[in-house]
């Protein structure tokens, strides 16, 4: 495939893709992220939960710094997130981004959504930016909506789009913020269809969502964020029947409740 | 106990809702408020409307001379028709005056062009930006064509020459005056500020005597600026001010998730700005943007305080002509018709963006 143009090598698996040691954030006083270590090899499908105002999505935002952290090292792909502008693209072109509201371009067509970071970012071709694009809309079942802006497509839809929008970058890490949010709940399913076949590929994904039959059935990691910390983190199986830490206990009695 | 079925008695007819009565009842006489408004409206145009039709249509010259009108006493169209050439291009030569049509003629084209939507906005933008250098050749002559002197040009051409190169220099200038004001950089945000503020804090007339008086003095030497030049330099300073701060609350309009998400793809600030940012916020403000371009139009009148003769000057002057004398409201009604079909054209080019805009664009 002629998409296999990267700036750093996938990594082998078993490599770490990010890690994070001793990360601090604040948003003016308030302390977001306290001292998270972190360590994401290729290939790991991690989920993390907890309650709102944990830190989880200002965490995974870090990563490709939309948000900046004042003390401690992020390093993505074998390069560390500074204020160095060159480095950050780097690390952007390499991790994809779903968001909750799926922030697709209204005023672009889904095909000139998906082609435009190829063709200005990667240099592609138009044409060959443009059939990379209608594979990736074909993989998530979308491809007879090229031509159509994003507001005539449902929500489903959309965030279908936005990851095969990330997916044309051929990212080597896939970064969800709480995906199915904002999603009618008959909508949920179509979106987590595509993540799950996403996962079974060895994609390496970090997904803060709520969705806990995901993170049971994919993740091989479930971690927990309150106050900003990691309070705990197992794989599923351990993590669900078998929590640790009181709060753990309180946050998971309270999700699955009902 | 068995209940006994009563019918109610019946009702009378309802007024009639449709129909010619109807709609009179409806729209002209429902209720006494209504309706005393409504007559009171009709004895003022049954006042206004008979003399206004005898001055305009009955009593009207069409062909004559200034006698013919004075005779008949009602309005003089045959004045303008024999000042037309006047009106149009001023005392543009007439051996030249195929010039001055041809760059009409491509400056309706283009207009006609972009307002049925038969360009992609991109060649539609780039043909508008060039439009100047052949209108420019045109008009002022040089390379094969016999000059003609700046302080002939006149008229209805000085004033859409004024206006839409005005409108095509000052949007560009305008958005880069927005965007330079929300720069990080604080030499060219502070400098954006000042323009901007600068320009907006001064009447208009102000910036055309400045333009007139001033500008002469910050030309290097030997670089030499006719009336006309400065003064379209001056219309453009001031336009783009405005435009700056249109085009700025575009830019604020657009969400910052649009910026995050085209980041997290990798794409760099100025791709953003140009290929996300601009593009939303401009179809935002495009009312407003189109209403900036008919006050440009119609404040390109003000030349006349710095001798240019405009459409508006050249129907004063044209007043003065000792052959036509007394026949200044014809000018003056004949220059706001001009003027009105030229703005309202304008007005329905923007309407018809803004309904393409709603449609398929919006989320």
């Amino acid at each position: 495939m002629t998409t296999e143009q990267h700036d750093t090598p996938h990594a082998a698996p078993g490599d770490a893709v990010i890690s994070m040691e001793g990360v601090h954030k604040w948003f003016g006083d308030f302390h977001v992220l306290k001292n998270i270590d972190l360590e994401v090899k290729q290939g790991e499908r991690i989920v993390i939960c907890g309650p709102s105002g944990s830190g989880k999505s200002t965490l995974i935002r870090c990563i490709n710094r939309l948000e900046e952290h004042q003390r401690g090292r992020i390093i993505v792909n074998g390069t560390e997130l500074t204020s160095d502008v060159k480095n950050i693209e780097r690390t952007r072109r390499d991790v994809g981004m779903v968001f909750q509201h799926f922030n697709l371009f209204p005023h672009l067509t889904i095909l000139e959504n998906l082609a435009l970071a190829p063709i200005w970012v990667r240099k592609t071709p138009r044409k060959e930016a443009e059939a990379l694009a209608m594979r990736y809309l074909e993989r998530v079942d979308i491809a007879e909506q090229a031509g159509k802006y994003p507001g005539q497509l449902s929500g489903g839809q959309q965030q279908r789009v936005a990851i095969a929008r990330s997916l044309c970058m051929n990212p080597s890490v896939m970064l969800f913020d709480e995906p199915t949010s904002a999603l009618d709940p008959e909508m949920i399913k179509e979106v987590l269809d595509v993540m799950v076949e996403l996962a079974e590929e060895g994609m390496t994904m970090l997904c803060v969502t709520h969705e806990m039959g995901f993170a049971k059935s994919v993740a091989n990691r479930v971690i927990f964020m309150d106050f900003g910390e990691i309070v705990e983190q197992n794989d599923p199986d351990n993590f669900f029947n078998n929590p640790k830490m009181d709060r753990t206990q309180l946050f998971l009695s309270q999700i699955l409740s009902h | 106990m068995a209940e006994v079925f009563v019918a109610a008695p019946d009702l009378p007819p309802p007024p009639s809702t449709t129909g010619a009565i109807g709609w009179l009842r409806e729209n002209l006489f429902k209720g006494w408020f209504n309706s005393t408004l409504t007559l009171l409206a009709m004895a003022f145009l049954a006042y206004a409307v008979p003399p206004l039709v005898s001055w305009f249509l009955i009593d009207a010259t069409f062909v004559g001379d200034a006698e013919t009108c004075r005779a008949a006493g009602g309005a003089c169209w045959s004045f303008i028709g024999a000042e037309f050439k006047l009106f149009m291009v001023g005392t543009y030569p007439n051996d030249a005056t195929w010039r001055a049509l041809l760059s009409g003629a491509m400056l309706v084209t283009l207009f006609v062009v972009t307002a049925r939507h038969m360009l992609s906005p991109l060649v539609a933008a780039a043909l508008w930006l060039l439009l100047p250098i052949p209108v420019y050749w045109l008009l002022g002559g040089g390379l094969g064509l016999e000059p003609v002197e700046e302080s002939r040009w006149g008229g209805l051409m000085l004033t859409l020459l004024l206006a839409v190169i005005g409108v095509v220099v000052s949007v560009p200038l305008g958005v880069l005056l927005a965007l330079g004001r929300r720069s990080r950089f604080i030499a060219i945000k502070s400098l954006s500020i000042g323009i901007i503020e600068l320009v907006r804090g001064v009447p208009m007339i102000t910036i055309l005597f400045m333009a007139t008086i001033m500008l002469p003095f910050f030309l290097p030497e030997g670089v030499e600026l006719g009336v006309l030049h400065r003064v379209q330099i001056g219309i453009i300073i001031f336009s783009s001010a405005y435009m700056a701060e249109v085009v700025r609350g575009g830019l604020q309009g657009v969400d910052r998730s649009q910026i995050e998400a085209a980041a997290a793809l990798g794409l760099r600030g100025w791709h953003t700005t140009v290929f996300i940012v601009l593009p939303q916020a401009l179809r935002d403000v495009l009312p407003p943007l189109i209403g900036r371009c008919i006050a440009l139009l119609k404040d390109t009148s003000l030349v006349i305080i710095v001798g240019l003769l405009d459409f508006l000057g050249i129907a004063k002057a044209a007043s003065q002509d000792p052959a036509w004398l007394g026949f200044d409201a014809e000018a003056f009604v004949f220059c706001a018709a001009i003027y009105w079909a030229l703005c309202f054209s304008l007005s329905r080019y923007g309407r018809s963006l803004e309904r393409r805009g709603h449609g398929a664009f919006r989320d």
